[in-house]
């Protein structure tokens, strides 16, 4: 059974204890749905693992395995090679995790696995902090945001340091396939969901998912917010196919929404506005976002 | 069942070995619904049937009634209101739910 | 098949002889030779082991773990710093109950960085949850080794274990050695079959929940239980090899394997206990001086996780001086062997005077003659209680 080309079956089943309104559990009911029965999932440590597990009772219907919270990549690449000996190398090794265990605790592992080139696909549900622990910044939170240990104040801006590129350090692994995503367009993310998976060798999504308390919105507000990161050119949605880089959305730098659209409605970039707006630093933002879409554009046009 | 899961009681408590589970979903015994503050109304005469807000909810908790319209499943919903949030034709209100 | 060999070479034999499924390698010194000579017979077609070679130890143990949840035989191989690295791992893996097998070649911990022998970097692990087996000889280190693999599938266990063996005063050492045929070891060691672990989308499971205060204090208690119980298991699986595999090379092992070792007990004046490779020079000291009538005897332990307190208690207790010689500390503390002797005989009827000798820390050569004047320092009451003989 279907609805919308979507399989109607819930691998990640309700009852989960996430938040009302939880952008990465949406992104992970969806995602499994393209993924299907034939997965292992090799979860670290995080909200989601949190959330889905709590003994006695599992939101899981696929194989499922979580140890530690940095060690996804290289608990997947045993049991890549474990499937093998088992002669089970068309099940697929999905392996999860926020962007906490990824680009920081989690990047040795992470470039372990992808420099023995494993078959295996890593989603990064990205929220842009670790936030099972309340909201504290990592190296995926971008300039400006504020979180409980990097907080805007009055003699600071919030994060004073850009979001990290896990992107290209995984590019630079020579993976085949590496995608950004937003569960907020979720026929884009699922696309590439599913790309990665066919695809032999280590993949990478990086999906944005709009967090609640995280990010101080509306609970309604997930997908909004989710796609004006993306019309903003805030988190741009790409590819990079055997090294080569595609652009999918916002496709024209020059007519990208304005930052502030996208900054206003979250409170953790709140001290930008109030109690009087921050011109200079939002400007900042605005060039860098501009920037790192026209770079990504350039790279697309020239064919690399 | 080809493994031996090792139910036993240890001091009244249900202990697995390895504290491993059956991936059966049974988070589903836990009725989430009893969280929400709003619930969400929707006019089925208005509903084209879509699907969007089915796609959007992060609880897996719209449903697609006998009628082919779509609604709210009162045992998991959150409230979190992105079904009204999503849905193209606005046929989704947030109301106050009364207990 | 007897051939002198390095102790480290003998253990590859034997996991050799078992192929585990996947094998984790990373090097660090001294157990390097171990998964060198393994990825030899990789490479060679003599294995079809799925070697996965690891960036970190870290990672090491996590993929060990991963390909036992998965449901298939892992192993890998480390020492000091590197077993240190996977502290946080070891606790996960014997909580989620994988059999994950592992040689540990002990070497010292930094700071400042040593790369010779004692052992603190096991020690340190003792709280873990793994079975800890201490070898003397390079015949013990492979005969352990397979009975490694039988100890931890069982299904009364499902534990992890480390053989632990003594870095370049064992493992880089040449002994005559008796390796089995591969069909004497698979008649000993059946085929792998998961008992409550895998990741299989037929029967599909969740490994590693969250487990709330209303859980976790019980999941504890059993794995304390399971690991008590362990012993009896431990003790089944030595007796059955022992018999099944007599001795062949004289003195290169026990006759009987047994959590301990009791070498000229019987009439000692002063017992010496310890564990691993020194226990060969203790031996050489006992002969030299019983020659000239100085009765001592010495207590080997083998088994140390899970301790069998009911064994050393009955086995000690009458006994009036009882010297205890260690590789290891616990800062601020002193000697943990020590301590756990200590705790064991508490409540013994009679309790042997006591005595702690740190010994070759960071590889300091233990000679005979240390060997000698501890012997002599217990028999006549000399010295602190804890004494570092350097």
């Amino acid at each position: 059974m279907a609805i919308l080309g979507l399989d109607e079956k819930e691998y990640f089943a309700r009852g989960h204890r996430a938040c009302a309104g939880c952008g990465e559990s949406l992104a992970l009911r969806l995602l499994m749905k393209v993924a299907g029965p034939n997965t292992v999932v090799c979860h670290c440590t995080g909200c989601m693992e949190v959330v889905s597990t709590p003994y006695p009772e599992t939101a899981w219907e696929v194989p499922w395995v979580h140890s530690a919270f940095e060690n996804n990549s290289a608990v997947a690449s045993g049991v890549e090679r474990a499937l093998k000996v088992l002669g089970k190398e068309d099940t697929k090794v999905l392996v999860l995790g926020g962007d906490g265990g990824t680009y920081d605790i989690g990047l040795q592992c992470l470039s372990g696995a992808f420099e023995r080139g494993h078959n295996i696909t890593y989603i990064c549900t990205d929220n842009e902090a670790y936030m099972n622990t309340g909201i504290q910044r990592s190296g995926a939170t971008p300039y400006g945001a504020s979180t409980t240990t990097s907080p805007s104040g009055k003699v600071s801006v919030g994060k004073a340091e850009k979001k990290k590129d896990l992107m290209h350090i995984l590019a630079a692994h020579h993976s085949p396939y590496l995608a950004t995503a937003s569960v907020g367009y979720h026929t884009d993310f699922l696309r590439k969901v599913k790309t990665a998976l066919e695809t032999k060798g280590p993949t990478f999504i990086n999906v944005m998912v709009p967090c609640v308390p995280g990010w101080k919105i509306e609970p309604e507000a997930t997908i909004k917010i989710a796609k004006l990161g993306v019309e903003t050119g805030a988190t741009p949605l790409y590819e990079i196919i055997d090294g080569k880089h595609k652009l999918n959305m916002p496709q024209d730098p020059s007519k990208l929404k304005p930052i502030e659209e996208y900054l206003k409605l979250q409170g953790r970039f709140r001290h930008l506005f109030k109690p009087e707006p921050k011109t200079a630093d939002i400007a900042r933002i605005q060039t860098e976002v501009r920037e790192n879409v026209e770079k990504i554009k350039a790279m697309a046009d020239k064919g690399c | 069942m080809t493994v031996d899961l090792g139910r036993k009681k240890v001091g009244g408590v249900e202990l697995t070995t390895g504290c491993v589970l059956p991936s059966d979903g049974s988070t589903q015994r836990t009725k989430t619904g009893g969280w929400r503050a709003m619930k969400p109304v929707t006019d089925h005469a208005k509903c084209t049937a879509c699907g969007i807000c089915w796609v959007y909810c992060p609880d897996a908790s719209r449903f697609k009634d006998k009628d082919g319209k779509f609604d709210f499943v009162a045992d998991f919903c959150k409230g979190c209101g992105i079904c009204a949030d999503v849905c193209p034709v606005k046929c989704i209100k947030m109301v106050v739910e009364e207990k | 098949m007897k051939e002198v060999m390095e102790a480290s070479h003998a253990v590859a034999e034997a996991v050799k002889a078992i192929e585990p499924d996947v094998i984790a390698a990373y090097p660090i010194t001294p157990q390097t030779h171990i998964v060198e000579r393994l990825s030899d017979f990789v490479a060679d077609g003599e294995i079809k082991s799925e070697y996965i070679r690891v960036e970190s130890e870290f990672a090491a143990i996590s993929a060990c773990l991963g390909a036992s949840a998965t449901g298939v035989r892992s192993y890998t191989s480390t020492s000091s710093q590197g077993l240190a690295l996977m502290h946080e791992v070891l606790y996960i893996t014997s909580g989620m109950r994988l059999p994950v097998c592992m040689s540990e070649v002990n070497r010292s911990l930094s700071a400042p960085i040593n790369i010779w022998n004692d052992h603190q970097d096991s020690i340190s692990e003792r709280d873990t949850g793994w079975i800890q087996l201490y070898v003397e000889t390079a015949q013990e280190a492979y005969d352990m080794t397979v009975m490694q693999f039988k100890i931890s599938e069982d299904k009364r266990v499902l534990l992890p274990s480390m053989v632990c063996m003594d870095g370049f005063t064992l493992s880089h050492v040449y002994e005559p050695v008796d390796i089995l045929s591969k069909e004497q070891v698979n008649s000993f060691l059946p085929k792998y079959k998961p008992v409550h672990a895998i990741l299989d989308p037929k029967e599909p499971l969740t490994q590693g929940p969250i487990g709330f205060p209303t859980h976790y204090m019980e999941f504890r208690k059993e794995l304390c239980d399971v690991i008590d119980n362990s012993l009896n298991v431990i003790g089944e699986v030595m007796a059955d090899y022992s018999k099944k595999f007599p001795v062949t090379i004289k003195d290169s092992r026990p006759e009987r394997y047994f959590h301990t070792e009791e070498y000229m007990m019987a009439d000692a004046d002063v017992v010496l206990v310890a564990m691993g490779s020194v226990c060969g020079t203790i031996k050489e000291v006992i002969d030299q001086l019983r020659a000239k009538g100085v009765k001592a005897g010495l207590f080997k332990i083998i088994t140390y996780r899970p301790f069998p307190k009911e064994i050393i208690k009955k086995k000690l207790a009458g006994y009036k001086k009882v010297a205890i010689i260690e590789k290891a500390l616990s800062p601020g503390f002193g000697g943990p062997l020590y301590g756990e002797i200590a705790t064991a005989l508490y409540d013994a009827s009679s309790r042997p005077q006591l005595r702690n000798f740190i010994v070759g820390l960071g590889g300091r050569d233990v000679k005979l003659e240390h060997i000698e004047k501890i012997i002599n320092m217990t028999l006549k009451g000399e010295g602190k209680l804890e004494e570092w003989m350097f």
